[in-house]
């Protein structure tokens, strides 16, 4: 039996963080995720764990990529106005290959915009807010249990493909208050990255030979490191060369998308036999569950897919489910973003409609209801 | 979601309003083993300005967060309760400050008029327990929790060395709630 508490969903956050061994945290202060730091902030230190209050957001995400190249598990915490700040160094920990977790607690935008308010308008963003073409694990939970947990696998992921991983979530579940079980120690699988085991002197930081996830080692553990934001050869120096340049980025997408099964996670509710299909995530999920259910009530066979893993996106579940539904459901917290993935994956197979809300009132179970109806 | 009761602390920001739902959740989730959410809206002032903080309980598992008809709709302010009595379902029931709260909005509800906030100043001589006072007879009335497991609650969540003054404050709000309901 674990340990029983009413936590915030910023608070699971955190301690979904420590159970996955987390011990170091910057970050910059934003509503609405800063009690993710504030926990963070009475809890490390007593573990022997270091949080820093940076300067800014950049240098937040600076320190705790500088913090995994030596050894640490480590993450930090921001929303939309700060998680623009944050790509930059996020295009960096991708291309070298750092693990480390940034928590994104979506309020509204674009700019300062509405700071106590709820959104899911930078779904996108986490997929596309840095330059170039990068791999990206983006994990979306909607209850304050599913945080605890979805953290704890983030830092797996993490570790398990030494990346950079995005946990978005809404300011609703970020601030609302449930009750958890914080499992004992060894319940919950907590992994660590492969380091490497040959002798120092024939270490490459970016050994492909090692497979798509070359080890890591810590600096100062006497392997020479060489970490660069200009792409690199395995020794980590600079290249400007044909054909490398290529078959490494192509190494950086495929240990993502190669292992698409692994990384992507889903929760489905009454979707079996289901006409209509909702696709929602985070506190738009909640809703459309209860939509679903109260469908179901009155003899509609609708379902919920309610997507875990945000990215990569379940390209082909969705394309299988269009294939058996007349019409699929999109609720979300923007003008539309993730709707549009859902009728990429769709190729109009049946019909995709969104609802979209950014008046910093989640959408309710009713509105849902009424769309099924309409569609059905 | 037939069984949800929901009920709404609202006030102005800095009266604790937020917290006095922490409690309530609290209270239900890990003394009384039922389900509860208890979430918050507020604008971007530290104090000041309409707050609100929503505890839904339920037997069974709670998906939507927020309130979708009030049961119980606390108001501590003039600009809270305006704001915010057209959510109250019909039935339900509207408990103001009846010092702040003067102009009492009509509609399908009962209203519980306390001196919550003059009690908290003048019982235990301290005006920010309110909040206090206000959970203690939010239980009384809506019998949704054991008034021990809100003391529990109370009692971890308050600074040290309040203790006293808060389990005060609750019971002075529970009893006053207990005779107005006779």
């Amino acid at each position: 039996m674990g340990t029983l508490k009413l936590l915030q969903g910023n608070e699971a956050c955190a301690e979904g963080a420590l159970y996955a061994g987390c011990t170091f945290f910057a970050g910059y202060p934003i509503t609405p995720s800063t009690e993710v730091a504030e926990y963070l902030a009475r809890r490390l230190p007593r573990i022997g764990g270091v949080i820093l209050q940076m300067e800014d957001e950049i240098a937040s995400v600076g320190a705790i990529i500088g913090a995994s190249l030596a050894g640490k598990k480590s993450m930090t915490a921001t929303s939309g106005p700060g998680f623009s700040l944050k790509q930059e160094n996020i295009g960096f920990g991708m291309l070298c290959e750092v693990p480390c977790v940034i928590v994104d607690v979506m309020r509204g935008g674009p700019s300062t915009g509405v700071p106590t308010g709820p959104s899911q308008s930078d779904i996108m963003q986490c997929k596309w807010g840095t330059h170039g073409d990068h791999p990206v694990i983006c994990l979306t939970p909607a209850y304050v249990q599913e945080i605890f947990s979805e953290t704890v696998r983030a830092f797996n992921l993490a570790e398990r493909y030494r990346t950079p991983v995005i946990l978005a979530f809404d300011e609703i579940v970020g601030h609302m208050r449930e009750k958890i079980e914080i499992p004992e120690k060894g319940v919950l699988e907590v992994e660590n990255r492969r380091r490497p085991t040959c002798p120092p002197s024939e270490y490459k930081p970016f050994d492909e030979t090692q497979g798509d996830v070359p080890p890591i080692a810590d600096f100062f553990s006497g392997y020479r490191q060489h970490i660069t934001g200009l792409n690199h050869a395995s020794d980590g120096f600079p290249v400007n060369a044909s054909p490398r340049i290529h078959t490494d980025e192509l190494r950086l997408i495929r240990k993502v998308e190669g292992n698409r099964k692994d990384i992507i996670r889903y929760d489905t509710v009454l979707l079996d036999d289901a006409e209509v299909a909702v696709f929602a995530y985070g506190v738009s999920g909640r809703s459309g569950k209860n939509a679903v259910e109260m469908a179901r009530a009155e003899g509609i066979k609708a379902g919920l897919f309610r997507p875990l893993t945000i990215w990569p996106f379940p390209v082909e579940e969705v394309a299988a489910l269009a294939s058996r539904v007349k019409a699929i459901i999109v609720p979300e917290l923007s003008l539309g973003q993730i709707v549009l993935e859902v009728e990429r994956c769709a190729k109009g197979r049946c019909d995709v409609q969104g609802i979209f809300r950014v008046d910093g009132d989640p959408i309710t179970p009713a509105q849902i209801l009424e769309k099924i109806k309409e569609v059905g | 979601m037939s069984d949800r009761y929901e009920i709404r602390f609202s006030g102005s920001g800095g009266q604790g309003l937020i917290l006095a739902g922490v409690i309530f959740a609290e209270a239900a989730t890990i003394y009384d083993k039922i389900n509860a959410v208890q979430s918050q809206s507020y604008g971007p002032e530290a104090r000041g300005g309409a707050s609100k903080s929503e505890v839904i309980i339920s037997e069974e598992v709670i998906d939507f967060p927020k309130a979708l008809g009030i049961d119980l709709q606390l108001s501590l302010t003039q600009e809270s309760c305006t704001k915010y009595y057209k959510d109250i379902k019909p039935h339900g029931i509207l408990l103001v400050d009846e010092d702040f709260v003067r102009d009492i909005p009509e509609g399908d509800f009962q209203v519980i008029k306390m001196p919550i906030i003059r009690t908290a100043s003048e019982e235990i001589g301290k005006s920010f327990v309110a909040n206090i006072v206000a959970t203690g007879a939010i239980a009384a009335i809506t019998g949704k929790v054991k008034i021990e497991s809100v003391e529990k609650a109370v009692l971890s969540r308050v600074p040290k060395g309040t203790e006293e003054m808060n389990k005060k404050a609750l019971m002075a709000g529970y009893n006053m709630a207990m005779a107005r309901l006779g």
